[in-house]
């Protein structure tokens, strides 16, 4: 009776949430080790209610335990608590469905979904009892191979992994695993292996390229190391995503998690161009889902999960051009089985809180914007085409419907940001303030007063979007524009309805260093772990002074890679990778930034990004105007 | 209408809390189809309530949770649909409609009859040459002995931790049978037996007798040291009183407990 577990009852005992790691869940999928001829673990470096919640892990999970001949299981990091214990015990780390060590499987998989998970890689590497170092690595190791939004800049972790892939992970793993099946037959070694793999479209083996510096420290070029190597690897993409895998089944947990309901991918991509975004430039070109095939999948997917709520999920959902047709459905098929709607990213209009009032108590709920700059001239440079006059008349809106509590978002730091933008973070506050005394009138406060919550980010300049160019402040700049921004709220009429979050600026600083590095940091990060260093998105975990002490040790300076300004030529670590959106277009772009000057979305005018030669999407819409509108 | 679930929880379910089983059985009802009722208000919630909470670690083959249905077509067919949506480790043991006056659950527990098992499988300090098998003996010698004469006692005293301190609490009068018995596995047909302390105990929400406090005020009085989480605790089952106040408790398993049901000794 039973599987055996791969922790005794005492240590599961011991630990907080025994959940995470006893696997079981409604919909996990169980196979016959014998039966199958490739056993692939899927993980994500982050604690399981974190992990079990990201969409992507779940759509290929389904996509390769639909294949006969692959087991895909899953694996977290285990939390501190167990950590310990695991070192102690030298107990191996194992995989949730066979409970079997992930270093039997063929693959281990890691998506790479934010900078500061990677000591977290290090740590599911060393507890699997796997070779940090990809050169290291036996021909009995599992195969480390890395995906996700961070593998569009993988070269701080390059040491680490012995193949990456770009891209959406619909298209080439079949032929992947048939290389690896092929292989296995010829008798081929873990390096004939990797050679093949290179050859795949999408997929890149950093061990066979080396950089090469100038004396200041920048790409001076790349040398292959393996002739057949190819020079550039450009992303893979579904072109068709209604015509792909969809986990209509997806693993239920047991425990609570982050994302506790159905998610409902309706697009990919976004036609936005916020020049900050990076994820509204890696997926171009937006490409939605058909509303038929969508609504099918929440009725199939709310009755094989037995969720409570759905979600919609999207970079933009209001730009999805079924969407009017998709809520009305889903409001039809949910008010009578007490099926709860979420609605993120909306923009606020009529409509959508329209929509908002049918699905979600007003007096409870709020409201979001992310206006992300003061002033309507920051907004300007980074292109967020929300104007004053959209927030105001949303909000006077929103308070005419009852709601009570709005949340807004900003970025501090943006480049040519001044003062002047800063305090305008408080004035937009403070109007929103006014707008709900000047519509509400006394007797109709329900709540007594209005409630806007400002947070702050810090902006961090990310690979492939126009602000790759750009300086990224220094923490003690951060730390000033945040006090600014404190004082600019305190010094509003409205400010007692006010109030002000901020981020931390370590984390920032570090996240910084991370997603415009390159090789040298690799010794960084091992140095950091071999320290401790773990969970680094986790307040209560993360050691700034151990990590500014590893990067003295390691003689790398990390305002290299965060203060120095860039120059137009310089090349980037990245480069070598194409994401479908060309160089000289960010360049025209950051240019335009710094112009003040905005873009027109992809449905009012194309900007020749670059990934219309991909063949479809937005960028082949027939209703799509090629000619310049008037505003 | 009133429905009571029984159900069993073992092997890895075990580390399953007793939120995440609320929350399982929530999900799990939808996915049977059932047409449960909901409560009324802006956030309606399935109407259900569980009898008595199982601590983590803990088996069981007795656990109860009653539910409100508008529509149903048979107890067989609810408990078949039910278990098609379960997950190994937890399973639907039987599905009764209860006459509307019947009193939730949670109230009728009176007592719950639980079995010990010796396992050093479960515990890290295991030798690797010891028998693979999950229940053992007791490594305790002239085991029935000491154990008849701990219940023998007139008083048997503990102390409690509370949020407020400590508290001292007699364990005696809560203790309604106690002994070794030598019995089958409670999930797996192996034909074999196994040796277990058996109690009876208080389970009211005002008397709740936790029975590893028993177990552990029993290892202290015959001076036995037990590697921690060695012992496998089993609820065999959840139990109501027929009887009267002050007369002699009639315990009954809470799916037999109303009239017209077929109760059943124990």
């Amino acid at each position: 009776m039973g599987r055996k577990l791969a922790l005794s009852d005492d240590v599961l005992m011991q630990v907080e949430k025994p959940a995470r790691y006893i696997g079981n869940e409604f919909n996990a999928v169980m196979k016959d080790k014998g039966n199958v001829d490739i056993r692939f673990c899927m993980c994500f470096p982050d604690i399981y209610e974190i992990g079990m919640s990201h969409l992507g892990i779940q759509i290929l999970y389904s996509m390769f335990n639909s294949w006969e001949d692959v087991w895909c299981e899953r694996v977290y990091s285990p939390w501190i608590d167990l950590d310990k214990i695991m070192r102690e015990k030298e107990i191996p780390l194992f995989a949730l469905e066979s409970q079997d060590p992930v270093k039997e499987m063929d693959f281990l998989g890691i998506t790479l979904q934010y900078e500061m998970c990677y000591t977290n890689i290090l740590q599911i590497l060393d507890l699997s009892q796997i070779p940090l170092f990809s050169k290291d690595r036996r021909e009995t190791d599992p195969i480390v191979i890395g995906g996700g939004p961070c593998s569009y800049n993988p070269e701080p972790i390059a040491a680490f992994f012995d193949l990456f892939y770009i891209g959406e992970g619909e298209t080439q793993y079949r032929r992947l695993l048939d290389i690896y099946k092929e292989n296995r037959r010829t008798g081929g070694s873990r390096l004939e292996f990797l050679q093949r793999a290179s050859g795949l479209p999408g997929f890149y083996v950093p061990a066979f390229y080396e950089e090469e510096y100038k004396e200041d420290g920048t790409i001076k070029g790349r040398k292959k190391l393996y002739e057949n190597a190819p020079d550039t690897i450009l992303k893979e993409i579904v072109m068709e995503v209604s015509d792909t895998y969809y986990p209509i089944k997806p693993v239920v947990p047991f425990m609570q998690i982050t994302q506790d309901r159905v998610v409902l991918e309706i697009q990919r991509g976004c036609i936005r161009g916020c020049r900050f975004c990076q994820a509204g430039q890696l997926y171009r070109p937006v490409r939605e889902r058909d509303v038929d095939v969508l609504k099918k999948y929440a009725v199939k997917m709310l009755k094989n999960t037995g969720y409570d709520e759905i979600s919609l999920s999207s970079l933009s959902s209001s730009d999805y051009s079924g969407l009017n047709e998709l809520l009305e459905f889903l409001i039809r098929e949910c008010r009578e089985k007490h099926i709860n709607i979420s609605l993120p990213s909306l923009r606020i209009d009529a409509f959508s809180l329209d929509v908002m009032s049918k699905v979600q108590d007003v007096k409870k709920s709020s409201l979001t914007f992310a206006p992300e700059a003061g002033s309507q001239r920051l907004r300007d440079v980074i292109n967020k085409g929300l104007t004053k006059e959209d927030i105001l008349n949303g909000a006077a809106l929103a308070f005419e419907g009852g709601w009570t509590r709005v949340k807004l978002y900003f970025m501090l730091g943006l480049p040519t940001e001044t003062e002047e933008d800063i305090l305008g973070i408080g004035e937009l506050s403070n109007d929103i303030a006014a707008v709900f005394f000047d519509t509400v009138p006394k007797e109709k406060r329900t709540n007594g007063r209005v409630q806007i919550v400002t947070s702050t980010s810090f902006f961090i300049p990310k690979p492939f979007t126009p602000f790759q160019w750009a300086r990224m402040c220094t923490k003690e700049e951060f730390i000033e524009k945040a006090y600014q921004t404190k004082k600019g709220i305190m010094a509003q009429l409205n400010q007692k309805s006010i109030k002000y979050n901020w981020h931390e600026a370590d984390v920032s600083v570090l996240e910084g260093v991370f997603a415009r590095g390159d090789r040298k940091l690799a010794n960084v990060i091992a140095k950091a772990y071999e320290n401790g260093c773990m969970f680094d998105s986790w307040s209560e975990c993360f050691h700034n002074d151990i990590w500014m002490e590893c990067f003295a040790q390691c003689g790398v300076d990390p305002d290299f890679y965060t203060t120095r300004e860039r120059d137009e030529d310089e090349i980037f670590p990245w480069d070598f990778l194409d994401c479908g959106v060309t160089k000289e277009f960010l360049l025209r772009e950051w240019k335009k930034a710094m112009a003040q000057t905005v873009s027109p979305n992809c449905r009012k005018q194309c900007q020749g990004c670059g990934a219309n030669r991909f063949g479809g999407g937005v960028c082949f819409e027939k209703n799509r105007t090629t000619t310049p509108q008037q505003t | 209408m009133k429905i009571r679930i029984k159900f069993a929880k073992y092997g890895v379910m075990k580390f399953i809390g007793h939120l995440d089983v609320m929350r399982f059985f929530q999900k799990a009802i939808r996915r049977a189809d059932i047409d449960i009722r909901y409560s009324e208000g802006f956030s309606p919630h399935p109407v259900m309530s569980f009898a008595a909470p199982l601590g983590v670690g803990m088996e069981s083959k007795g656990e109860y949770l009653d539910i409100e249905v508008l529509s149903m077509t048979s107890e067989d067919e609810m408990k078949n649909a039910l278990n098609r949506a379960m997950t190994e480790g937890i399973s639907v043991l039987s599905v009764t409609v209860l006459p509307d006056t019947a009193k939730n659950a949670m109230a009728s527990v009176a007592a719950a009859r639980y079995q010990l098992a010796y396992h050093m499988e479960g515990t890290e300090e295991c030798p690797e040459n010891v028998s693979k098998e999950r229940l053992c003996r007791f490594p305790i010698d002239h085991i029935e002995e000491k154990l008849a004469a701990f219940y023998a006692k007139e008083r048997i005293p503990v102390t409690k931790k509370t949020k407020k301190g400590e508290r001292e609490l007699d364990l005696k009068p809560g203790i309604f049978e106690l002994k070794i018995e030598e019995v089958p596995h409670p999930f797996e047909n192996d034909g074999k037996t196994y040796q277990v302390i058996s109690m009876l105990v208080d389970a009211s929400s005002s008397g709740n007798i936790k029975p590893a406090m028993v177990f552990d005020a029993f290892c202290q009085d015959c001076m036995a040291s037990l590697p921690p989480y060695s012992c496998q605790i089993t609820r065999i089952d959840t139990l109501t009183n027929l009887a009267a106040e002050g007369e002699v408790p009639v315990f009954v398993p809470l799916d037999k407990c109303e009239k017209g049901m077929k109760i059943s000794t124990l």
